[in-house]
């Protein structure tokens, strides 16, 4: 079960994260390899255990319904990578289809 | 004197400053000078607040001049953060370049609770990216460097925090341990470190790497040290769901009294052998050996599958991390790439997650996407969650004949800078004998017990006690601590090579 280059690109994709042909040529017989490592785990895949998510039982929680001060917008948007009328502004979310 | 302030503990300083002897501002100072002296070589910080810390400094001998009583014992006495905490008053970058600079708009919980016990934060310390790795080298702004031998690792991913610490920046730190990411780099540095069961203290406002395994402890050079700054960050809080609404175990009484007669010691058969450094191994016996000499009984204990503990976290972790870092998308906050108008949103986001993120991060989100992915989901993430589950009976099963669980808490020494960056599974197995604490959400200490007598490196010897049995990790570090010191004629970081230009170096023989 070798994984290729092409197969990091189109996890990459889904992960939405651009990398480079260097960077896929490496990452493939890494992930190759730590697959490898933990393929063991599936001996187990058909055996009737109940799965765990949290080592510690949890419950759900809820709060009392009551309004608290929620963040002024200048605190929320000091941080952000571009700001319009006191709103985030973010690129054109309609991708051209020639620039992808 | 000052050398008299470093080599203090910080409870004996909180008293110190309690009493009037010393002022808040004269400590913090000499902690900001050891500082600007040893940063260049240690690399320990990524900021730090040298006019916010005395400010605070102040503040606390001012109420302790106006006859207040002060409102924890380690009031006035500094720390180190580790920067995955948000703290407003310094940038939150979690080690990666996709945040640079950002400031949080509020406060971690641990971090408020600290500012309100008097703690004076110092600055905050160097990680690996996100916290993923084991040696601080992943980090987005440069790696730390071991105080003990500069041209080695410090562990990871709370490096920075423990290397201040054993660099003698700061008496206190908070780190956070997902896999071990505490108790590693501790044993790396001949230092204290604890990460309480899963759910003692609140993750609000920590960034997430893997949710249901994360979680902050303290950072210190002693046991009892250790153990006030947990009863300060722990505690539950409702901002963070998984919080345990309970009492605080009482951590700093088991470390003042730490005794272990009658105490049944289990020593788990599968965190040994094969692939440990013999000096490693070593230290460990020997430390045993005087557990038995101060009353315990020793067991042995079989976890069978530990075996498949690293294999269980390699899946488990990158796969809620991939999902955690989907929020870095460029829109609300961070680095934003490629924003020309011309580029979509998500041609942004690739572009700016494909810059922003290192390699071991981008490496973790794609094993996660692959074990999550339609057709590998049941094979991979749902196995690993079964395993856990038999990971836990076998963890469950053992505290049966055991009131703690031991081992080493890593089976080498610290290994040397960019030893291992291009071979991501050997890096992964100094994981081994902390990961499985994290599975099980268990208490879990490292405490120094020696060097290795073939590098003279610092060897860490962990202690695991059932959830909620976190006093039981500080009882049984109390007792090696008080055994091994009277070996050492002292503590083991008086053994560390001084530093050039350290502020200590007037000491040190």
């Amino acid at each position: 079960m070798a994984v290729s280059p092409q197969d990091v690109s189109r996890l990459a994709d889904l992960a939405r994260i651009e990398l480079t042909d260097q960077e896929l040529a490496e990452l493939a017989p890494q992930i190759d390899v730590i697959l490898d490592a933990v393929a063991s785990v599936s001996e187990v895949a058909d055996l009737d255990i109940a799965p765990i998510s949290h080592a510690v039982q949890q419950t759900n929680v809820m709060r009392e319904d009551i309004c608290t001060p929620s963040f002024a917008p200048e605190a929320m948007l000091a941080g952000a990578p571009a700001v319009v009328e006191q709103r985030f502004r973010v690129p054109r979310i309609i991708d051209d289809s020639n620039a992808q | 004197m000052t050398t008299d302030i470093y080599r203090a503990d910080a409870l004996e300083l909180g008293r110190r400053i309690a009493a009037g002897e010393q002022s808040s501002v004269e400590i913090t100072q000499a902690f900001l000078d050891q500082i600007d002296a040893v940063e260049p070589q240690v690399h320990a910080f990524l900021s730090v607040d040298h006019h916010g810390a005395l400010e605070q400094a102040a503040a606390v001998d001012a109420r302790r001049a106006a006859g207040e009583d002060l409102p924890s014992p380690l009031a006035g006495v500094p720390v180190a953060v580790k920067d995955l905490l948000c703290y407003r008053n310094l940038p939150t970058t979690a080690g990666s370049r996709i945040l640079e600079g950002w400031r949080s708009p509020y406060d971690a919980t641990v971090v408020r609770k600290m500012l309100e016990a008097g703690l004076v934060i110092l600055g905050k310390t160097n990680l690996d990216e996100f916290a993923c790795g084991g040696s601080t080298e992943t980090s987005g702004f440069g790696p730390t460097r071991n105080p003990w031998d500069l041209d080695r690792i410090p562990g990871g991913s709370s490096g920075g925090s423990v290397a201040a610490i054993a660099a003698w920046e700061a008496p206190l730190a908070i780190g956070t341990d997902t896999g071990g990411s505490i108790r590693q780099p501790a044993a790396m540095t001949g230092t204290v470190g604890v990460k309480p069961t899963y759910g003692a203290v609140s993750r609000y406002g920590i960034i997430a790497m893997a949710s249901s395994l994360d979680q902050c402890g303290p950072c210190a050079r002693t046991v009892a040290d250790a153990a006030a700054l947990h009863e300060i960050i722990a505690g539950y809080d409702p901002a963070d769901s998984t919080s345990l609404d309970v009492a605080v175990p009482a951590v700093l009484s088991a470390a003042r009294n730490g005794d272990v007669s009658g105490m049944r010691i289990g020593v788990v058969t599968e965190l040994g052998g094969e692939g440990y450094a013999p000096g490693v191994e070593q230290r460990f016996a020997e430390t045993l050996d005087l557990l038995a000499k101060a009353g315990a009984e020793i067991v042995e204990v079989s976890c069978p599958h530990f075996e498949q503990a690293m294999a269980t976290y390699y899946l488990i972790m990158p796969s809620e991390m991939s999902s955690n870092l989907a929020r870095y998308d460029a829109m609300r906050y961070g680095l934003r790439v490629g924003d020309d108008a011309r580029h979509s949103a998500e041609q942004v986001m690739r572009a700016t997650r494909g810059q922003g993120f290192g390699a071991e991060v981008k490496r973790r989100i794609i094993l996660g996407t692959y074990a999550l992915s339609a057709g590998y989901y049941d094979a991979y993430y749902g196995s690993a969650q079964k395993m856990r589950t038999l990971i836990a009976r076998d963890v469950e099963a053992a505290f049966q004949q055991a009131d703690v669980l031991v081992s080493p808490v890593a089976p080498t020494t610290a290994y040397r800078l960019g030893e291992k960056v291009d071979d991501p599974l050997a890096m992964y197995k100094g994981d081994l004998c902390t990961i499985p604490s994290n599975l099980a959400g268990l208490a879990a200490g490292s405490f120094p017990c020696g060097l290795d007598p073939n590098d003279g490196l610092p060897v860490g010897f962990q202690v695991m006690a059932p959830v909620l049995g976190d006093d039981r990790v500080y009882r049984v570090g109390a007792a090696l601590e008080r055994e091994l010191r009277a070996q050492w004629g002292g503590p083991l970081l008086a053994k560390a090579p001084a530093l050039a230009g350290s502020k200590l170096k007037g000491d040190s023989k």
